[in-house]
């Protein structure tokens, strides 16, 4: 492949019509399968109380059906929430008194510079082709000093899946084809908000552990969350039968408590990020100090050009 | 059928813009779509949500993409 056109074009790994059928799909279903999603939004909900300022235009960017909305709904830092989703379906079951909704693409957001106080984001962002990109339009809808508050899935997220699916795979069918969305670790997301130019980024990780029944039943929830595999270069069509019963078999061989029931891990990054400001506290200009440190410290400087310990 | 809940928040109108070139939109009350003079397109909206998805947009007729 041409080197220059590699690093000017964005790579698409994810077939974007392929999430949106899988959320329109899962929309009517998802009240059943959305305990994770509801738990994450909790979080973020408390997040944001711990922030004691109000955000009275605020964004749900990937709504789904509006849980974050509802747990947010009681607790009045935010007057109006705008809740966009990719699916139509989605939206239109999100969308309520006070609680306009719209089809978007995170990839092209429709929303001009400086527009919302606040843009929170709920488990949504990993089916992103252009997350830098899709970062830099979230500052921009931001008002100088908004925040930026999501919840985005870690590396460690179904690793206990991930392994069985690709050692099954390997097993079955003698070579690998994209199943997971390549996800993100707590510093390539601290330095993506940076280059998209946020200020004070934070992001710390946690971890929750689901039991299930047996993986069958995991992979089934996952379809139904809305969460099925949306990799670009997916092999067509379902999955080979023997590759998911092997890798069920591996699953339950490895993980299987003495209860016979199989653990998933959620790793979940939190993320809080807030337009720049002038107002922000900022590291001082090199040169400022009005002191030496070799004072504060009780040694002698040591001249620049001079390396410590050389004769 | 209930009008009221099927027409497009006034909030959205505010603060929508074209989502390929940022700028601003017009309101077809008649068509319920949402015009993108500068990108050429109608945004369609549905049932008061507005889809604003290049793919889903209809091509405005005899219109001169300007867009540079």
């Amino acid at each position: 492949m041409c080197h220059k056109k590699s690093m000017t074009e964005t790579m698409t790994v994810f077939n974007r019509a392929a999430v949106r059928r899988h959320r329109d799909r899962a929309a009517p279903l998802l009240g059943d399968h959305d305990f994770l999603f509801a738990e994450v939004a909790d979080r973020l909900a408390d997040r944001l109380d711990d922030i004691t300022r109000e955000f009275p235009l605020s964004l749900d960017l990937g709504c789904r059906t509006g849980g974050l909305g509802g747990v947010l709904g009681g607790r009045g830092a935010v007057k109006t929430l705008i809740q966009a989703d990719l699916s139509l379906a989605m939206a239109g079951r999100a969308r309520g008194n006070d609680r306009p909704a719209l089809v978007a693409d995170e990839e092209t957001l429709p929303f001009g510079t400086a527009t919302f106080d606040a843009v929170l984001s709920n488990l949504s962002l990993h089916w992103v082709n252009d997350l830098p990109g899709a970062l830099i339009q979230i500052r921009h809808a931001l008002k100088p000093d908004g925040l930026f508050l999501a919840s985005v899935f870690g590396g460690d997220t179904l690793k206990e899946l991930r392994a069985c699916l690709y050692d099954a795979e390997i097993a079955i069918e003698g070579g690998l084809s994209p199943r997971f969305s390549p996800l993100i670790d707590v510093r390539d997301m601290g330095n993506l908000l940076q280059r998209a130019g946020f200020a004070l980024p934070v992001v710390d990780a946690e971890q929750i552990t689901v039991s299930y029944d047996n993986p069958l039943k995991l992979m089934h929830d996952l379809r139904n969350m809305g969460e099925a595999n949306a990799n670009k270069d997916r092999r067509p069509g379902f999955s080979r039968r023997a590759t998911l019963l092997k890798a069920c078999e591996l699953y339950l061989e490895k993980f299987a408590g003495p209860d016979g029931r199989i653990p998933a891990t959620f790793d979940i990054l939190t993320v809080t990020a807030w337009a720049p400001d002038p107002s922000q506290q900022k590291p001082m200009q090199p040169g400022s100090a009005q002191s030496s440190l070799a004072e504060a410290l009780g040694t002698d400087e040591i001249p620049g050009g001079e390396k410590a310990g050389s004769d | 059928m209930n009008t009221e809940s099927h027409a497009v928040d006034p909030k959205l109108l505010e603060i929508l813009v074209c989502p390929l070139t940022k700028g601003p939109l017009e309101y077809d009350r008649e068509s319920q779509e949402l015009i993108s003079r500068k990108a050429g397109l109608a945004y369609p909206i549905r049932d008061g949500i507005p889809i604003m998805l290049a793919d889903e947009a209809r091509e405005l007729s005899g219109s001169t993409n300007t867009e540079n």
